[in-house]
């Protein structure tokens, strides 16, 4: 009886603490669904009183599109330049033997976190003013490429280490230059890795918000990330139709791109375990 | 079509491992050729110095007369099937075996029909638009063969060509390229560690030990009369009896039995110690007292099909004997084993004992190809 009890009391605790734990989780992504809709748009989740009229709000704002275009300019670029230089990288570190290939790649690993982080903020500012790359969508690039292409490396070296060398053998025998064997050979085959490394790299670029705030100073060039920053009301207020509308926006192309993604290449486990 | 000349050929790796050691080798054009030796002998080595992948040492590789040691593999005009295939995952079978021709920039359509009659060639009608993952091992080999010899290279290396299939399939694989060999008449290098895939395939065996050449020649020579203790242990899939013995006057004393001396082996004094090698299968067996036999009790008897290896147990010494079907003794009796006359070889220092000059070889040759030298 008193073991029944117990079990029951077990389970009641359990599913609650289920549904605290979820609905933490779930009251943000509610209130980012509802709001925009909302005629009155609040802090808190509610069902809404139904209207587009926020989503003209976003439409009059001079930024608020321009951003989502500049957003998508630098993921892009970032993201071309990312896997490139990822993938010549990690095909010339699997194949050529470095001394002390495994100890570079670690150390850039780690030091990598540093050049996108906070510590280096001084720094690059100075690097990228002496550099004459202040305000310009270059520099945002070159720095974000920069703080991400060892993680990248890392992750694409996996994929290359896996290509059995006999492919690349194959293709020299029947005099393929190296290019054309990256081409041909090397990058269809990896071609999962490439495509999780671009969308990683577009994912962080999209919610980076420090290296864009500080590099970029007219506002015409800001992501959408550092526009919504400015969205408050004369009286100082955040301007919710307009945040909740945005946020919306915001969130959707990289949830639409992972689902895209997703779907072509699956994100298949390649390498690791023999077929 | 063109033969191979490799003199002096060297290749150490970093870190010292000598992989090919001052090799001389010469492969007549249009032979089919087989590098056989235990792992790590240096036989792929050598395959993929020949092709191009590893640059050797020092010494000289030349194909059709040509120094090609300097060239990049690409240049050298040679096919490749590798252990593995290697076909390319992403491109179907047409486009695999198309892939050599795309690198050799003729147009869509000309190489397309060249791999098709490529594929139709090698019995891949139909399987054009697959995938090579979709391909059972057999049919992944052909292809890896088709696209080795779409260009019409002048060389063909295969690289452990039967390994990758199971045994059934590896049986028709190897009656198959036997025949794809004559049929085309390219010059054929392949690498096994398989003595009898060695011996069923090759016109001639370089049978390889730590980057040297032990003995180079036709199956039959090194079947017959290995050149020394190595090859004599490594070739035969049955091995062959190696006993310790010693010259008396007209006569070799080992495991207990008189065994004339060898008319070869005139030279030897007496007393000498020698190893006397013969074959379970130049044995013959029988349950009477025969002069010159070995006598002994049977331990192990083995079946192999259509005979049976029986262990003797000779004065402590094994002695294998091939026994035909039917005539199988039980374990614990008593038996002799006859050596078959001229089958008894000697081995001084791990060498072939031979008679000095003229007639090296006595046994008659079985493929004309080509001639050894050193």
């Amino acid at each position: 009886m008193n073991t029944v009890v117990r079990e029951t009391l077990r389970r009641i605790g359990l599913a609650t603490f289920v549904s605290a734990v979820l609905g933490f989780f779930a009251l943000p992504l509610l209130w980012l669904a509802f709001t925009p809709f909302d005629a009155n748009p609040g802090i808190a989740a509610s069902l809404p009183d139904f209207t587009l009229h926020n989503f003209k709000i976003l439409m009059d704002n001079p930024y608020a599109l321009e951003s989502m275009r500049n957003s998508v300019l630098l993921a892009a670029a970032t993201a071309l330049l990312v896997v490139v230089c990822a993938a010549l990288a990690a095909y010339a570190l699997s194949r050529v033997r470095v001394p002390g290939r495994d100890a570079l790649l670690y150390v850039l690993l780690l030091l990598s976190s540093i050049i996108t982080g906070t510590a280096a903020m001084v720094p690059i500012f100075l690097l990228a003013f002496n550099l004459h790359l202040i305000d310009s969508r270059l520099g945002v690039v070159l720095v974000l490429t920069g703080g991400l292409l060892p993680a990248a490396i890392f992750l694409l070296k996996d994929f290359t280490d896996a290509t059995p060398t006999s492919y690349e053998e194959a293709a020299r025998v029947f005099g393929a230059s190296p290019l054309q064997i990256l081409r041909h050979v090397v990058v269809p085959v990896i071609r999962p890795g490439l495509a999780t490394v671009g969308v990683w790299t577009v994912a962080q670029v999209w919610g980076d918000f420090l290296m864009p705030f500080l590099l970029l100073r007219n506002p015409d060039k800001a992501p959408a990330s550092v526009i919504m920053y400015t969205f408050y009301t004369e009286g100082g207020q955040p301007d919710l139709p307009l945040i909740s509308t945005f946020s919306l926006l915001y969130s959707l192309p990289v949830v639409v791109m992972y689902l895209f993604v997703s779907r072509r290449y699956g994100f298949r486990f390649h390498g690791g375990i023999k077929r | 079509m063109a033969a191979i000349t490799i003199r002096e050929l060297t290749k150490v790796y970093p870190g010292g491992v000598r992989a090919l050691d001052a090799l001389d080798l010469d492969v007549a054009d249009g032979e089919f050729f087989a590098l056989l030796g235990p792992s790590g002998c240096g036989k792929t080595t050598l395959l993929r110095t020949v092709a191009g992948l590893e640059s050797a040492t020092s010494g000289t590789v030349a194909l059709g007369g040509a120094d090609v040691t300097r060239l990049p593999p690409g240049r050298r005009d040679v096919g490749m099937v590798f252990q593995d295939y290697a076909l390319f995952p992403h491109m179907s079978v047409l486009d695999n075996i198309a892939y050599p021709l795309k690198i050799k920039k003729r147009g869509r359509g000309d190489r397309h029909a060249r791999a098709a009659e490529a594929a139709d060639y090698l019995g891949l009608e139909g399987l054009g638009k697959r995938r090579p993952g979709e391909l059972s091992g057999g049919q992944q080999q052909r292809v890896a063969l088709a696209r080795a010899l779409v260009a019409e290279p002048r060389i063909f290396l295969l690289d452990e060509p039967l390994s990758n299939l199971d045994a059934r399939l590896r049986l028709e694989a190897r009656t198959f390229l036997k025949r794809l060999q004559k049929e085309l008449a390219v010059t054929t290098v392949f690498v096994t560690h398989d003595q009898a895939e060695a011996l069923a395939l090759a016109d001639r065996i370089a049978v390889m030990e730590k980057g040297r050449i032990r003995q180079l020649g036709t199956p039959t020579e090194v079947f017959r009369r290995p050149a020394n203790l190595f090859v004599a242990s490594f070739i035969g899939s049955t091995p062959m009896n190696l006993l310790p013995g010693r010259v008396e006057g007209e006569h070799v004393v080992a495991a207990g039995a008189l065994l004339p001396l060898p008319d070869e082996a005139r030279a030897l004094t007496a007393g000498e110690e020698i190893v006397c090698g013969v074959r379970p299968e130049y044995l013959d067996y029988t349950d009477r007292p025969a002069d010159g036999a070995f006598a002994g009790r049977v331990s192990v008897v083995e079946h192999l099909g259509g005979s049976a290896l029986v262990t003797l147990d000779v004065e402590g010494e094994p002695v294998h004997v091939v026994v035909g079907e039917g005539r199988e003794p039980a374990p614990g009796d008593e038996g002799w084993a006859l050596p078959r006359p001229g089958r008894v070889l000697l081995y001084r220092d791990g060498e072939l004992v031979t008679a000095p000059r003229e007639s090296d070889v006595p046994e008659p040759r079985m493929a004309p190809t080509g001639k050894e030298n050193g």
